[in-house]
């Protein structure tokens, strides 16, 4: 018998809907609506008493209007009246209304909440459980406060019927929800882990939704419930398809509870039980075995079922992250659905492969699979799976792929759907910066990527690849000569133009050699945008014209031309007109070296982490480290971390420049050393003096905040020292300097690292320099020993020397948020991690000063993380060849006791014991 | 959690509208057309989820839909739902509507949206599932329903008297209404038995 027979249907409503369907507009569907709409309140509004009936139809009537997008402002009394009503048909209706149309703000919600209590106690389970709806739908805070006290009681009493158990179990999570403050723990609260052992099943399926929401939030209190569900899934997973009668769904037992039983298992960590979690693995087992079998239906419905419980028993697995050989099976299994011909599961697969790729046991498996997401990525019809396949080359993406998946991203690009294409755009950025192993292919994919989808690239990642190419003279030709090409394509991107405008202006001069890019030819390529682009774009290359006067005076003229023309000197634009006034200014009145110094080169902007990234955050955590990788050593002063100058190419420097002496600021000089301004001491002064004890050596340890200074001096020999650092690379000049009159020869030097060899031969009053090239294999605790020895006047000169050179000079600076420090602060919490020491101080507790030698350390020094503004913490992450190291330090200084305590917890103990070792000589 | 079940038709006329977050009547609207909109430009035989539209949460949101015949079930759900047990769940919902109905159809759902909206409630309740057991669901339909017949026994005779004449005076009285471009019957329901 059907449930609902078709001869009762109501006349009127009938009629009324088929009115507004023959409607010829809107304005018409308006007015009968009003017209009905008037003739229900009057029905309403008159003293007759309507019947049941008429209740009915006439609410249906409005329910019909509201879901056509009218607003519905009367009735409301009328359905609360109904709740009163004895009958159910009357009630039913009254709930209705109110669930459908009355919103948690309601001023009526104390007389509904009136009926409510009435129903709650009346003990007719139809009506408990149309009072319990009401609740669950509305769901107020007026509502949970009258009632988050009396749920948990008839959810837990031992007569109340299974279907108001039900209904209780998720109208009290729907009041936690909303009101979790009144929604209070107590007695009941074992007693409902204990419904996951309920002989209903729809009672179980109720309360396994309402303890997965409890124990997310109070995971110590529910924790019983993990041993409770390992045994119901291990009952339902291993009972035969007709066991569980009504709740076999297409030859498959209780899906939807398997579903929920394995979601409320990812609440928890695997089982500390040996028991259980065999038990756990044996279901896991079970239902990756399943998959395998020949399917007992051919209908989808039993696949569907089927595959729901294996996508969560495969989350699970990756949620536990712990069992190898079931994370192989998932990702074999994943793999199998890569290729599956159901759609759904291939978008599935894919997703759960993106959280499989994260884990550090199955990263290499997943990366098996490229070649089909690739296909994928091409193939699949639907944009929803396509994405799918983005994000999970995106996850799968590390340097060993990063070309391939980075070409492939890019050729998607031209023909992907509009909806995805900017996080698509940024997606390609962030790779193609992360993994650069020359950055040419960095700058040849950026402007790809603003060549394909111009219109998608955002302000940062144009931002950036001009950071990147004003930071890294060895791109910067290259640079160049592509935007160069790229400009000359007939119709070019803005960005792109911005771009070329940026880089031909700082870098024009490059390519300038070339005739097919003479200077003229490069101003003449982006003149020819110049009408085309919106104002910003102007500004930008009219700025690059001026640069172009001072990179080759032969443009002057024609420039000077463009810049006096009406359309520029009297643009109505404010900023265009000034600039071109300035502009022209500046290059008829200043003198060529004015013009060069006001237009130089830009410096290099400050390594920071990529403004790219902070738009994809949701996808990846903070911290990722900007720029991998360098290979070429050929690194300039400027591009050093908080490097003041540029350029500063020392090999031609005859003799120790005067900062190299100003540097040398710490040691304190013995009366008896002669002043030490001076470079050359008096030739009578050395005899008598025993030349193997330096009389002037200088710690290592002042070396450990700085790069530059003098090292080792004594009357013979100075030795200055300038170093530079980038990653786990680092260079660093040695300056051997004469102070006598006369020669050293045969002079060698001998080092347990690779050095090129030094001039054999010193002149009186000379200096010869050398340049030693260092990588940082590992972490290190001893510095590297140089050996000298040299013959002056004939007698053997000895001398070996530390260079200094430690651990802390590899650090990359790492900025980063209060909450991100204490976070990762937290995540370094074994013991062996952590250094300590607490020390006195042996200089002045200088603010400045210690901020200075902070800095000099190459950590980052984090501002406002500390809540104690008197203390230091810094951050950074040390690069070695074989792994990186991020250490964080603090440093609390204690001005009454003049002590120091410095704590450094950095991921490989050797290295926070060192840095604590090192930094304890420095304050 | 489930944040709202939307029936529409092949037009984008909402047949039933049941949301488990408030929302302004208004954005209801806007959300009922967004989702139509994702969700009709679809091919058939694509995967049946995507990423929800804006109003409604974007992409932390997925839909997860059917369409037959006439008519596209939408579920918004959270990411703590399973997407496939959510497909299964509305084949239990349109199934059960089959039952109850005896064929449902377009029509069914808008001459008796009441009855609609009590077999979900008897599915879900507050943006969650109360229960997957279909026999369950209809034996507790039936028994409404059969409440309801026996109050109308008494109360509503005369009522159901005035409609009989009526119904007698008009014969054909469902070829009286124009119901415009409402196809009658979901032709062959490709997923039902």
């Amino acid at each position: 018998m059907p449930a609902v027979s078709k001869g009762d249907g109501m006349r009127g409503l009938a009629v009324f809907i088929s009115d507004i369907r023959n409607c010829k507009s809107k304005e018409a569907e308006i007015k009968r609506i009003n017209k009905e709409l008037a003739n229900i309140r009057s029905k309403f509004k008159g003293d007759k008493a309507l019947d049941g009936y008429s209740k009915k139809k006439y609410v249906c009537k409005l329910l019909f209007i509201f879901l056509l997008g009218h607003d519905i402002d009367f009735g409301h009394m009328e359905a609360v009246n109904l709740l009163s009503s004895n009958k159910y048909t009357e009630k039913q209706i009254g709930y209705l209304f109110i669930s459908v149309l009355v919103n948690s703000n309601s001023e009526l919600i104390r007389l509904i909440n009136n009926a409510i209590k009435n129903d709650l106690s009346s003990r007719n389970p139809t009506f408990m459980c149309l009072a319990l709806h009401c609740i669950a739908n509305v769901g107020s805070r007026e509502m949970a406060e009258a009632f988050a006290g009396e749920i948990p009681r008839i959810l837990v009493a031992g007569d109340t019927m299974d279907s108001v158990k039900q209904s209780a179990a998720l109208c009290l999570l729907r009041l936690y929800k909303t009101s979790p403050d009144l929604v209070l723990m107590g007695e009941w609260t074992s007693r409902v882990v204990h419904l996951l052992n309920d002989q209903h099943m729809g009672v179980v399926t109720a309360a396994i939704s309402l303890i997965t929401c409890l124990s997310q939030k109070n995971p110590d209190e529910f924790k019983t419930c993990v041993s409770l569900a390992v045994s119901r899934l291990s009952r339902i997973v291993s009972s035969a398809s007709t066991d569980l009668q009504d709740y076999t769904y297409y030859f498959v037992p209780a899906p939807w509870l398997s579903c929920k039983l394995l979601r409320l298992l990812q609440c928890y960590p695997p089982p500390e039980d040996g028991a259980v979690k065999g038990r756990l693995v044996e279901c896991l087992e079970t239902i990756l075995n399943k998959a395998q079998e020949p399917p007992k239906s051919k209908k989808v419905q039993h696949s569907n079922a089927k595959n729901a419980i294996l996508f969560e028993a495969i989350s699970l697995i990756i949620h536990y992250d712990s069992e190898p050989n079931l994370l192989v099976r998932a990702c074999n299994q994943l793999g199998q659905f890569l290729q599956h011909r159901e759609t759904n599961l291939r978008y599935l697969a894919l997703e759960s492969m993106c959280t499989l790729a994260s884990s550090e046991f199955s990263h290499e498996a997943v990366k098996t699979h490229i070649e089909t997401v690739i296909n994928a990525l091409k193939t699949e019809r639907d944009v929803s799976v396509r994405q799918r396949a983005a994000d999970l080359l995106y996850a799968m993406c590390d340097r060993s792929n990063a070309k391939q998946i980075v070409a492939e991203m890019l050729s998607y690009l031209e023909t992907a759907d509009y909806s995805i294409r900017e996080e698509m755009v940024l997606k390609v950025a962030i790779l193609a910066e992360k993994y650069a192993v020359d950055y040419s292919w960095y700058v040849d994919t950026i402007l790809n990527l603003i060549r394909i989808a111009g219109d998608y690239v955002s302000e940062e990642v144009w931002y950036r690849v001009i950071q990147i190419v004003i930071n890294r003279d060895d791109v910067q030709g290259y640079a160049a000569k592509t935007v160069f090409e790229a400009l000359q394509a007939p119709a070019c991107h803005e960005n792109m133009v911005k771009v070329g405008g940026y880089i031909l202006g700082e870098f024009g001069n490059l390519i300038a050699g070339d005739p097919r890019s003479s200077p003229l030819v490069q101003f003449n390529l982006l003149h020819s945008k110049f009408h085309l682009c919106s104002v910003p774009t102007r500004a930008l290359l009219l700025s690059a014209y001026i640069k172009f006067i001072n990179l080759f005076p032969e443009t002057k003229s024609t420039i000077q031309e463009v810049l006096r023309s009406d359309s520029q000197i009297r643009n109505s634009d404010v900023e265009l007109q000034q600039r071109a006034v300035e502009y022209l200014k500046l290059s008829s009145i200043a003198s060529t070296d004015v013009l060069a110094t006001v237009l130089e080169e830009m410096p290099p902007f400050p390594e920071r982490e990529s403004s790219i990234l902070a738009k994809l955050k949701k996808k990846k955590g903070p911290g990722a480290v900007s720029v991998n990788e360098l290979e070429e050593g050929k690194r300039e002063g400027g591009e050093l971390n908080g490097g003041g100058e540029r350029g500063g190419d020392s090999s031609s420097t005859p003799s120790p420049s005067a900062d190299l002496l100003g540097l040398r600021a710490g040691p304190p000089v013995t009366a008896a050393a002669p002043s030490a301004g001076s470079l050359l001491v008096d030739v009578f002064s050395e005899a008598g003096v025993n030349d193997d004890v330096p009389f002037l050596a200088v710690p290592a340890c002042l070396f450990v905040c700085k790069n530059n200074g003098v090292l080792f001096e004594n009357q013979l020999l100075q030795i200055g020292i300038k170093s530079e650092y980038r990653q786990n690379l680092g260079r660093m000049y040695l300056f051997y300097g004469n102070k006598t009159s006369v020669q050293f020869v045969t002079f060698t030097t001998t080092l347990n690292v690779q050095a090129k060899p030094v001039e054999p031969l010193i002149e009186g009053g000379a200096q010869v320099q050398q340049v030693i090239n260092i990588e940082c294999l590992t972490d290190f605790s001893d510095a590297p020993l140089l050996n000298i020895k040299f013959r002056y006047g004939g007698a053997l000169q000895n001398l070996t020397l530390k260079l200094p050179v430690t651990i802390n000079k590899f650090f990359q600076p790492t900025e980063m948020a209060s909450h991100d420090f204490f976070q990762r602060w937290k995540q370094l919490s074994l013991p062996q991690q952590e250094a300590q020491k607490i020390f006195k101080a042996n200089h002045a507790m200088d603010t400045e000063v210690l901020k200075a030698k902070l800095l000099g350390l190459g950590m980052a020094l984090l501002e406002n993380v500390d809540p104690n503004p008197e203390n230091f913490v810094c951050a950074g992450v040390i690069q070695t060849k074989a792994q990186q190291v991020g250490s964080l330090l603090r440093l609390e200084p204690n001005a009454q006791a003049q002590m120091y305590r410095l704590t450094v917890r950095s991921s490989k103990d050797t290295v926070s014991k060192r840095l604590c070792e090192l930094l304890a000589e420095q304050f | 959690m489930i944040k709202a079940i939307l029936i529409f038709n092949n037009h984008g006329k909402p047949r039933l509208s049941k949301f488990y977050e408030h929302y302004t009547e208004d954005t209801e609207q806007q959300i009922i057309r967004e989702t139509f909109h994702l969700v009709s430009k679809r091919d058939e035989n694509v995967c049946n989820f995507l990423e929800g539209g804006l109003l409604i949460g974007g992409s932390e949101n997925k839909l997860i839909y059917r369409h037959y015949a006439t008519l596209y079930f939408v579920f918004c759900v959270d990411s703590s739902e399973s997407e496939l047990g959510i497909l299964d769940l509305i084949q239990v919902f349109v199934e059960t509507l089959d039952k109850c109905f005896e064929n449902v159809c377009e029509l069914d759902l808008i001459f008796h949206m009441d009855k609609v909206h009590n077999i979900l409630a008897e599915m879900v309740m507050g943006g969650m599932v109360l229960e997957t057991n279909m026999s369950e669901i209809i034996t507790q339909a039936e028994a409404h329903n059969k409440m309801e017949k026996s109050e109308a026994g008494i109360a509503g005779a005369p009522a159901r008297a005035v409609s009989a004449v009526k119904n007698m005076n008009l014969p054909e009285m469902p070829k009286n209404i124009n119901i415009g471009d409402i196809s009658i019957k979901v032709p062959n329901l490709p997923s039902f038995k």
